[in-house]
């Protein structure tokens, strides 16, 4: 029988001036096993600690149990001094007598020690049964992968690229830049998006240790921290990029010019070229469902301009295996749907249109050149109404949450409008107007004070079209009068929504997501990058509506935890995790559907039977997927699975013990 | 029976949420009767249906399984499972002669410790009335 000690914490008068510690002590001395049971004032202190050590190394402990207070407190500490008297950490059991027993039955002290004497008689019970463990030493692979080429995944693969480590940033669209390079310029500094955002690009394309896959998805994910394994689907781009020169002389040929994503349904693109001048990678794609060529007709101006014969109408898709340590997810959002604002005349009518195209509008190199036009006539438009919440806030469209980015753009718009037409006037719809931010509040107030923008506080009920205006009727609920505006244009600042596809990528990455779509932190407050899946972090708008500056304060922070995962050799796993008894598994594969993390695989064992060889199914446990939650415990029909420091004997050891002293107190 | 009779209640609690619950109504002083046992377990998935039974078999009165909120998991879905699994086992124990006011599933957040005690509370009233169980009873 092991050689069991038990030490009993008085913390002063917060156990001792409740629970009797010294019966305590008496009692579990009695326990067979038990070859030391004593108690002490603050077993916490030094010399609380000291007393655990010399019983330790003085009676060859085999496993200790520290009645004291909650594991979560001084646990680690315990389990430091046991390891430094010699004795295995995960042989030391907490005994919860402070916030358990003695401060929620303080008037009754025979009840309270009773109760005291129930717990460290459990706890015996189960570290009698505690297994030396070892914690899993596995090597890391020392690359990163970022997931989304906008602005946060450009300065996440930046920062880890600094930081020493190589980089794989993966990007669905052909060139990096994300929403950012659709923007005209940014608040509350007016700085033109590009002229910060294309050094940036410029910089990711040239970094030695950034790999950019632009034009590519991950298909699959399998592996654990520190090794994942990922496949990478390059989609066809008909151009061969590394012959290709970028010179655009394919894009000047091609006869189909075919509205444009990039410009908001504002303006046009050739079936082959770039959607910006300052692509990165700066190599055009041919777009197969509007290309002449592809779609069957004879038309080959792009490949005959090229003059170094880069297009290649046979080229195929192309899978990729890709091994990191760690992955970031920056993948950005998406804007709400034309169809889901149908009372604002969205999509139905031209001179309704969302504030991204009016981004595009103000952008120099936009479709306008810069210039603010309706897109029904061309014509400069004098009123300009601005509806805030366009789905935000509204449960009924789905959209439970402020879209957090529009007080600001819409501020930011009616600014750059006042300074294109100094004798327009614009109107603004709003709920509230939420500018919490540096230097956020001031660029609100000098949009009202210095560019004349009027705000309606109130919801906006019709938008109809009357002649060549668009009649805007609201309310305005701060003077209770209703409000009709006869509007030139209309800008909706429509709700940021997850990524269409965002559920699917949680699914490939095994990552939570809320009950919008966007994925979840790990925890919202303190770990706010990572995710519940270990070696994987999010950052961005990926989670929630983001602004820029926020967006890339989030890349640095997950660069950094990635940085901290791969500066290690090697990395330590917690030992409480699930183990099979391959001699009992049946390989029924319950286990591997209870399982939250997929870290449970089916393999194959073969022996010799005679001249013939016999194959038996049984499951096998990775370990640096597993996170110990015991689901496939419960699951296996065999009882071949087991939970290590949760074993099915040392939780039942724990119920009789229980049952047993409190059935003897009776 | 008498009001002084305390029935013994085995609790299953997850590390993440009620572990955290019970602890918090300890930080709080939140007084509950002596009644309760705490049994540590890193999520509510982990708890078997059989040890419930078997903590009746070794004479229980009451059995407690207590995990975070559903959609709160820190395992994501494993609380799903304790709920699919108990309202299984649960009807199954009542079947066998079990009143149902002697086992509970409930959802104790970390920072619910008044929730915790008022549950405490509730049962050791529940079951004061029902008196001891005898049901599988098998003293050692």
């Amino acid at each position: 029988m092991r050689k069991i000690g038990v030490f009993v914490c008085h913390c002063g008068l917060n156990i001792a001036g409740t629970v009797d510690v010294k019966r305590v002590a008496e009692r579990c001395a009695e326990i067979p096993g038990v070859v030391h049971s004593e108690d002490y004032s603050y077993m916490c202190s030094d010399p609380g600690q000291n007393l655990i050590a010399e019983a330790i190394e003085e009676k060859d402990l085999e496993g200790i149990v520290v009645a004291a207070c909650s594991p979560t407190m001084h646990e680690p500490t315990f389990r430091a001094a046991a390891e430094a008297a010699g004795l295995n950490p995960y042989q030391v059991q907490m005994a919860n007598i402070r916030e358990q027993c003695s401060w929620v039955h303080p008037d009754d002290e025979e009840e309270a020690t009773r109760k005291a004497e129930g717990i460290v008689g459990a706890a015996v019970e189960k570290v009698r049964r505690d297994e030396p463990l070892v914690p899993h030493e596995i090597p890391i692979t020392k690359k990163a992968m970022v997931v989304g080429g906008g602005i946060t995944g450009m300065q996440a693969a930046l920062d880890i690229a600094d930081a020493g480590y190589p980089v794989i940033l993966v990007e669905r669209e052909a060139t990096i830049g994300g929403r950012m390079a659709q923007l005209s310029e940014t608040f509350p500094t007016l700085d033109c998006a590009s002229c910060i955002l294309t050094p940036k690009m410029a910089e990711v394309g040239r970094h030695p240790l950034i790999e950019l896959m632009a034009y590519s998805e991950v298909e699959e994910v399998s592996g654990s921290v520190g090794n994942f394994r990922v496949r990478v689907r390059q989609k066809p781009t008909y151009v061969d990029w590394d012959a290709c020169m970028g010179c655009m002389q394919c894009q000047q040929q091609c006869p189909s010019e075919v509205e444009s994503e990039f410009e908001r349904g504002l303006g046009t693109k050739k079936a082959i070229g770039v959607d910006f001048p300052q692509a990165i990678p700066n190599r055009p794609k041919i777009d197969p469902e509007h290309c002449a060529h592809l779609r069957g007709d004879f038309c080959w101006l792009c490949s005959r301009s090229c003059p170094v014969d880069a297009i290649d109408y046979e080229q195929e898709e192309r899978i990729v295996e890709e091994e990191v340590g760690a992955i970031v997810l920056s993948t950005g959002y998406d804007m709400l749907p034309q169809e889901v604002l149908g009372e604002y005349g969205y999509g139905k009518y031209p001179d309704v249109i969302d504030s991204m195209a009016f981004e595009r509008m103000k952008s120099s190199s936009g479709p306008t050149g810069g210039e603010i036009r309706r897109p029904s006539d061309g014509e400069i438009p004098k009123e300009v109404v601005f509806i805030q919440c366009a789905g935000s806030r509204d449960p009924d469209k789905g959209q439970s949450y402020c879209s957090k980015i529009c007080c600001m753009y819409t501020a930011k718009h009616a600014t750059l409008y006042h300074h294109s037409v100094p004798d327009g006037q614009a109107y603004i719809f709003y709920t509230d107007v939420r500018a919490g931010g540096k230097g956020y509040e001031e660029f609100v107030q000098r949009t009202v004070e210095e560019d004349n923008a009027l705000y309606l506080r109130g919801r906006v009920s019709r938008v109809y079209p009357e002649g060549d205006k668009i009649l805007v009727k609201g309310v305005d609920t701060l003077s209770d009068e209703n409000v009709e505006i006869h509007a030139d244009l209309v800008v909706l600042a429509t709700a940021v929504t997850p990524r269409t596809d965002a559920r699917e990528m949680a699914r490939i990455f095994n990552v939570g997501t809320d009950e919008h779509g966007f994925l979840n932190e790990a925890h919202i407050k303190l770990r706010p990058v990572e995710t519940t899946t270990p070696g994987v972090y999010v950052a961005g708008a990926v989670r929630g509506p983001r602004d820029i500056s926020d967006a890339a304060a989030e890349a640095s922070g997950a660069a950094s935890k990635v940085a901290m995962l791969l500066s290690r050799e090697e990395m330590e796993t917690d030992p409480l995790i699930a183990e099979v008894d391959e001699g009992d598994c049946s390989g029924c594969l319950w286990c591997v559907a209870a399982c939250p993390f997929d870290a449970i695989e089916e393999k194959y064992l073969t022996r010799r039977v005679g001249d013939r060889e016999v194959s038996r199914r049984v499951v096998e446990v990775n370990v640096g997927v597993c996170q110990g939650c015991g689901a496939c415990t419960v699951a296996c029909r065999d009882g071949a699975m087991n939970l290590k420091g949760y074993k099915d004997e040392q939780i039942l050891a724990e119920v009789e013990s229980i049952c047993l002293i409190a059935g003897s107190q009776q | 029976m008498s009001d002084s009779w305390q029935p013994t209640i085995v609790a299953f609690a997850c590390q993440w949420c009620t572990y955290a619950g019970a602890d918090l109504a300890g930080t709080s002083r939140i007084p509950y009767p002596p009644s309760v046992r705490v049994i540590k377990v890193p999520c509510s998935a982990r708890v078997d249906p059989s040890f419930v039974i078997r903590a009746f078999q070794r004479g229980a009165d009451g059995v407690l399984v207590s995990g975070c909120h559903p959609g709160d998991c820190h395992y994501m879905e494993g609380n799903y499972l304790t709920r699919r699994r108990f309202s299984l086992a649960k009807p199954f124990m009542s079947y066998l002669g079990l009143e149902p006011g002697r086992v509970r599933v409930e959802w104790i957040s970390a920072a619910e410790g008044q929730r915790f005690a008022e549950i405490v509370r509730e049962m050791t009233g529940d079951i004061r009335a029902l008196g001891p169980n005898r049901k599988m009873r098998e003293r050692l």
